[in-house]
């Protein structure tokens, strides 16, 4: 498994890896879960007081289904440990963040200094997503 | 016309950044062309059979002439001299280098153009009505709401890494001129019984190998929740697409397997769920950009009589030119289909001329239709004749809209690497053919694809064409009784395809058999509806 190579929180990170949804269901004392990108985000929404990690999978950068998971977890009013993992290609860094992640654990570590970059790309931004910025056009209107 | 403030600039200029940094990281090698290639294509850049292929968005087909003006620019200072207009209301070049890209991003944002999201899997460019503004036949003008989709979907977070590229249109009108129904979204602005705006949905429609018409999912969206709903229909996608096959990847296959009801059904759920997470933007931000939407300061003193005594430029208007909202004024729509021409394209100098053209006579404003032409929106009925005369001498003037000469082909395998066969050489050769013709033919929309991807709407031609490949030679299959507008309907092959040559002959064939079944004032369209594929496929293939 992949070292966190940044990570956006304070706490202490749990130590135990994420276990598939089928076990996470069936163990009922896990508090590490990984979704993979055909997992429905939605069947932990009933769990997500006793959970501390959710992992998201990215196995191919192409597959955006882990952007979705993201949102609906933190819409859903999760607040542990959000980590993207797999194939992390730096550009999507910063959308991952607006998405919600607050960790990251790419295959291929990052360049830090292009990471740095992406992530301070948009000074601003259009629409609202899970991270509460404020978009363009609330700032246009006070 | 929008225009941007100091946000919408930043973004811009951030962007040409990016896209600087990812360039130099390519150049250098720490970026690998497989991990580049999406990041280039969300940039509009592709790699083609010769060199890379630039597509520059032009939101809604709306354009200043400074805008025009710097494409022309950008023609002749890093392409060959040339610009081609595409189908969904962008331009594309074609000989462009990869280091100068961007340079060639940052004289764009300087006249507020950009090249995001014009290609990759995601949302695209919003198309338009080109009469937005101008048409006596729309309930509002539609570009506000179309803007409103530009700022929300740019760099939309979530939405950057969908299944499949995701295709837009916003119309206002009774009259389709944007094939709405043939998009992965359609929204037709509509009045609803309390006299409210609202917006209709017609979702998972598209070309490409599997046509499909986009059937309605939700007849009236309040303004209110516009953004919220449509951020609905594409997180739907965005969760359940599929992703094991490009080839079933579009919207229109989810709708398909789902089935509409079931699709509208998960919709109106996660629509339900995003109403209490306060995405929707502020109707007063609506209110903003409709005030970049105005009339412009029309002469209400300008005479609505035509002199009609020059029959060619008699010709030119009844051909070209569409009524107008306002007394005194005509829509002029610019052929970019000179006989034996290719379809769409313009030189440099051309679109200065335009340019120049527009701020003359259409209050600084031009746009770009679907079917590759240029419009000029607010013309006095009483500048038309100087106008003509000015395009008429720039090679602009040729008279005939929606003729079987008014053809929409794409770049096919002169410049396209999926390409099975040529589209252009093919359309000039039907350009030429029937240049004596087609005033006798009337309203005959052809339409040219060089491969099952329907680049060139060939689904959707009264006469389409498509190039496949046959043991390696290029061949030709001819389609009747497509249609984009308001009745949308696919066309159906006629039978075995034909050389380059065959398809022209076979389609002259086609036409004879209308000419002589036709009733009234009905079009090849029309005529083939009643009468069905028989008679057709008789002649043609006798
Ligand atoms: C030359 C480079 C081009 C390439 C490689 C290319 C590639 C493609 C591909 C692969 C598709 C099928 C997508 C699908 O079915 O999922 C497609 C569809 C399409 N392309 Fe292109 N294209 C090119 C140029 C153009 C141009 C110049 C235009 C405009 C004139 C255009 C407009 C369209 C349209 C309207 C569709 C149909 C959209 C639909 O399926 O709903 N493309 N293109
Ligand atoms: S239809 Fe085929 S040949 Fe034509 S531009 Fe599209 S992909 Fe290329």
């Amino acid at each position: 498994m992949s070292d966190v190579q940044f990570r956006f929180r304070t706490d202490d990170a749990v130590a135990d890896p994420g276990v598939t949804v089928d076990v996470f269901g069936a163990q009922t004392n896990a508090s590490a879960v990984r979704l993979e990108p055909g997992d429905d985000a939605r069947d932990l929404l009933p769990h997500l007081d006793r959970i501390k990690l959710i992992e998201v999978n990215f196995p191919s950068f192409t597959d955006g289904r882990g952007f979705s998971s993201a949102r609906v977890l933190r819409e859903a009013g999760y607040t542990g440990e959000l980590r993207a993992v797999g194939e992390l290609p730096v550009d999507h860094l910063g959308h991952l963040r607006r998405c919600g992640f607050d960790s990251f654990a790419p295959d291929i570590p990052l360049n830090p200094v292009d990471a740095e970059a992406a992530l301070a790309r948009w000074e601003h931004v259009y629409q609202p997503a899970a991270d509460g910025r404020v978009p363009i056009w609330n700032l246009r209107h006070g | 016309m929008y225009k941007y403030d100091t946000y919408d600039q930043a973004m811009v200029d951030a962007r040409v950044e990016e896209f600087r940094d990812q360039v130099k990281r390519r150049l250098e090698g720490h970026l690998s062309e497989d991990h580049f290639k999406p990041l280039r294509l969300q940039n509009g850049l592709y790699l083609q059979l010769h060199a890379y292929m630039l597509r520059v968005a032009i939101p809604y087909g709306t354009l200043s002439s400074a805008q025009m003006r710097v494409l022309g620019d950008i023609a002749d200072k890093y392409d060959r001299g040339y610009g081609h207009f595409t189908t969904r209301q962008n331009i594309q070049y074609n000989w462009i280098q990869l280091d100068q890209t961007p340079d060639l991003l940052a004289e764009l944002a300087k006249v507020e153009m950009h090249a995001i999201q014009t290609s990759g899997n995601c949302i695209r460019n919003i198309s338009s009505d080109q009469y937005a503004g101008a048409a006596a036949d729309e309930i509002v003008d539609p570009r506000p709401y179309a803007e409103l989709l530009r700022q929300w979907s740019s760099f939309h977070p979530e939405f950057l890494v969908l299944p499949r590229k995701f295709k837009i249109a916003v119309i206002a009108s009774e009259t389709d001129r944007a094939a709405m129904k043939l998009h992965d979204i359609g929204i037709r602005m509509v009045r609803n019984a309390a006299g409210e705006i609202g917006a209709a949905f017609y979702v998972g429609g598209g070309m490409g190998r599997t046509p499909m018409i986009a059937p309605l999912v939700r007849a009236f969206v309040p303004l209110d929740q516009l953004i919220t709903y449509a951020e609905a229909c594409l997180r739907v996608y965005n969760r359940y697409g599929r992703r094991d096959n490009k080839y079933k990847a579009r919207i229109k296959i989810l709708v398909h397997e789902l089935g509409k009801d079931e699709y509208t059904r998960q919709v109106e759920e996660e629509f339900a769920h995003l109403l209490t997470q306060g995405i929707e933007p502020p109707l007063a931000e609506l209110e903003r950009i409709k005030a970049h939407f105005t009339d412009p300061a029309y002469d209400t003193a300008a005479p609505d009589t035509l002199d009609r005594s020059d029959p060619d430029f008699a010709l030119w208007v009844d051909r070209n030119c569409a009524a107008h909202k306002q007394p005194g004024y005509m829509i002029a729509t610019i052929s970019l289909k000179p006989v034996g021409g290719i379809p769409g394209d313009a030189s440099g100098e051309q679109m200065r001329v335009m340019a120049d053209l527009g701020l003359k006579y259409s209050f600084d404003e031009l746009r770009v239709t679907h079917a590759q032409n240029i419009v000029l929106p607010h013309v006095r009925k009483a500048d038309l004749y100087d106008l003509w005369q000015q395009l008429d001498a720039a090679g602009l003037a040729t008279a005939n809209l929606d003729l079987i000469g008014d053809i929409i082909a794409c770049p096919g395998l002169d410049y396209c690497s999926l390409a099975n066969a040529r589209s252009i050489p093919v359309a000039q050769k039907i350009s030429e053919r029937f240049a004596a013709k087609q005033a006798d033919l009337g309203e005959l929309k052809l339409k040219i694809s060089g491969c099952i991807n329907a680049c060139g709407h060939h689904h959707a031609g009264h006469i389409g064409i498509l190039g496949v490949d046959k043991k390696g030679t290029e061949n030709y299959q001819l389609l009747l009784g497509g249609c984009e507008g308001d009745d949308t309907s696919l066309g159906q092959i006629t039978g075995p395809g034909f050389s380059e040559d065959g398809i022209v002959d076979a389609i002259d064939k086609a036409t004879d058999v209308y000419l002589a079944h036709k009733q009234g004032d009905e079009r090849l369209l029309d005529t083939y509806r009643r009468i069905g594929m028989a008679p057709f496929k008789e002649a043609i293939y006798e």
